[in-house]
Order: structure tokens, then sequence, then C-alpha cells
């Protein structure tokens, strides 16, 4: 899979944190719609690729280019604004806001963004449908499952519509039935939006929701299928 | 897969000519492998021989595929004994995979590639089938999911292996 026509490329990444070499050169790059795993041992430098990639950490050498854009000629400014509308975010468990209903977490990206509640509230209602969770609109995040929890965050981090999904072990807390429906849902909603996403996982069975993947080992990215078809 | 036995539990419920007892195989159990009458006629003869079934009926016009089957009390005793005796696990110890990683330490290739290049045709084979499961209707997700926990628990040798490479370069050279 070439570079050309994707919406999201990074070359040559290096990034230590101190004597630990966290990446030692990784590539990665993906298309509109696309789906990529990003697999790899405990350790290899997976999350720092995500992070790089998410512009919420800045490589030490080496560039990434979102829709010709190169984040680390803009400003904070800019790459927490495109946080904001372009990059949406799944993460392990965590993430709602426990005071919040259901349907007030999945409405608050747009809230912060200005949108009216009513707006916001039906747009959330809209991706809880699709994600199967619209029964739980009234109910607060420690009133249900893992796994409706996971869907909640999901509805959430499309809501915004973003170009871009980064999820970080996205069913790295949920038994394999609860994951498998987690990746099911998931991945329908966001190809039906054309979001690309960016899927860190170790487990291969969550992998297997996706198109192709990235395998990092000793912060070494490698790119199978290029590699398989060349 | 034990044919003899699997057509004798579908006789279980009624008599059944041998097109039908085909179809109801293959609606069933043979969604990638459907029987070929012949295996059908040539298992229904052995059956027959050793008195497992029987005919209840001939139709008109005669041939193999006219013959109406029933099962025996022989038969269903058969049956009961198959399903009661649990089947042997596979071991799994001659793996062709370990020994590709050993010949591949001895003669100097990189062990670490060729795990690589597993992993990623073992996904390949994952994604079609976890994509089948998605369209599938509850037996094909519960088959899919039997080849996907298998191909899962190679992944998860693959990973430790490619853990465990310079030490096993170290005993294999040694």
């Amino acid at each position: 899979m070439t570079p050309a026509g994707s919406l999201l490329i990074a070359s040559g990444l290096h990034k230590a944190y101190g004597p630990t070499t966290a990446l030692d050169g990784a590539d990665f790059s993906i298309h509109p719609g696309e789906v990529v795993a990003v697999m790899g041992p405990s350790g290899s430098g997976k999350s720092t690729l995500l992070h790089c990639l998410a512009g919420i950490v800045t490589p030490d050498t080496g560039t990434i280019t979102y829709d010709g854009r190169v984040l680390s000629a803009m400003s904070d400014r800019e790459r927490s604004a495109l946080r904001r509308t372009d990059f949406g975010f799944v993460f392990q468990f965590g993430q709602l806001v426990p005071e919040l209903t259901c349907v007030e977490n999945v409405a608050l990206p747009l809230r912060l963004a200005g949108v009216k509640r009513r707006e916001a509230e039906r747009a959330a209602l809209g991706w809880m449908e699709r994600l199967e969770v619209d029964g739980l609109r009234a109910k607060r995040p420690g009133e249900v499952s893992g796994g409706q929890g996971q869907r909640v965050a999901v509805a959430r981090s499309l809501v915004t519509r973003p170009r871009v999904l980064f999820a970080d072990e996205p069913t790295g807390a949920l038994d394999s039935l609860n994951g498998e429906r987690v990746m099911q849902l998931f991945t329908e909603a966001a190809r039906s939006a054309n979001a690309a996403v960016v899927l860190v996982t170790h487990e291969a069975r969550v992998a297997a929701y996706s198109d192709r993947e990235i395998v990092v080992r000793d912060g070494k990215s490698r790119d199978m299928m290029q590699e398989l078809s060349a | 897969m034990s044919i003899g036995h699997t057509l004798l539990g579908l006789l279980e419920s009624g008599p059944r000519h041998g097109y039908d007892l085909k179809r109801a195989f293959d609606e069933k159990f043979g969604h990638d492998r459907p029987l070929h009458y012949g295996q059908v006629y040539s298992t229904m003869s052995r059956l027959l021989k050793n008195g497992l079934v029987e005919v209840d009926g001939i139709e008109a016009g005669g041939g193999p595929e006219r013959k109406r089957y029933a099962i025996t009390d022989a038969g269903i005793t058969d049956v009961e004994r198959w399903l009661t005796q649990p089947e042997k696990p596979e071991p799994y110890l001659q793996s062709t995979l370990y020994t590709k990683v050993v010949l591949a330490l001895l003669t100097g290739r990189s062990a670490a590639d060729l795990l690589d290049s597993q992993r990623a045709e073992h996904l390949r084979l994952m994604r079609v089938l976890t994509d089948r499961k998605r369209r599938g209707d509850l037996a094909d997700q519960l088959i899919c999911d039997h080849a996907l926990f298998h191909l899962e628990a190679d992944l998860r040798w693959l990973e430790l292996t490619g853990a465990r490479l310079d030490q096993l370069a170290g005993e294999v050279r040694a």
C-alpha cells in the first residue's frame, strides 16, 4: 500500500524517552476509510506511534503529514483544534464522564464545540442507535456494563464526524464476546462514515477486523501487506 | 468427521431418502465441503451391511437414490456411543512451523521474518473468517469462531516464539 492518496503519513519517526528508544525509524500511512491495525508486543512502541500520529506527542525526528499539512509545522493551538475537529479517540476504559448521562457524554464534544444541546443530543442519539446503545441514553456510565460503556465511548468518538479515529486497545478491558461486538459495530460505523481507523491492539481477533496490519517491533514498523504483495 | 455417524444421527428423526440425507447434511455441516452423492451411497451401503440402517421403502423407478433408509436399534446405540465418547484432543506436537523456525536458525536465515510472514498469512485468513462470521448466521459464527480460536492460538505461539528467538538460536546452534 503506497502512501499515494493517503490521509495520514508518517515517515522515519524517532522518539526517545531519556535513554529508552520508543520509535526507531517507524513509517505509517492510512487511506480515508481504511482500518489499519498496529500490532506488536508490549513495549514495542505501538502506543507511542499512535500518540505521534495523533499529534499528542512530538517525535524527535521524522515527519507526520495529515491531509497535506505537516503536524510539526503547526502550532500547539492548531494541533489541538485538529484533534477536536478531525480526530476521534477511543481508549481502553475510563473515558466517560461519570457525572453525565450516556447521551450527554456522547454529545459532549459537540457541546464543547458550541452546538446547542438539543441539536447535539439529536446527533448523539443517531450514533448511539448505530452502536445499539440508544436505550441507555438516560443512564450514567456507572450503571452500564463494560461493553455498553465502550460502545457509548465509540459513539462519542464518532459524533464530531472525525476523519481519523485513534483506538488504543479499545477492547482490552472486555471479554471476547463483548469485545467482538464492539469491534463489529465500531468498524461498521467507521466505514460507513468513511473515517480512517488506527487501531492499536495486541489481539489477533481484534486485528482481524482491520483491512491490513502494521507490525511494530523495537520501534521499527513493518507493513506486512506491502511486503507480501511486493 | 465421521460421515457414517452423522448420517445415522440425521436418520434418528425419521426415515429419509439418500438425496434427502445429502441435502440435510450439506445444509447443517457441509458449508465448506458438501457431500458427493457417491459418498452418501457408499456410506449407506456400509451402514446397511452392518445392520445399522435398513431399507424402509423403494420408490418406483429404481436406482439407489430411490431407496428410503431407516435407522435400526443397533444404529441408535451406535450413534449414542459415538456422541457420548469424547473426541481425542489433537496433541499438536508435530509442528511444521517449529521445524521451519529451527531450520531457519540453523541455516542462518531470518527466523523473525519467517514468523512475521506467517503472522500475516494467519491474519489474512482470520479476516476472511471474521467477515464471513459478520455476514453469517449462528451456525456460521460458531464454525468460524472454532477456526478463529485455533488460529489465534497459533498466533500466540508465534509471538511467544518471536520473544524467545535469541534463546532458541543459542540452544539449536550449541
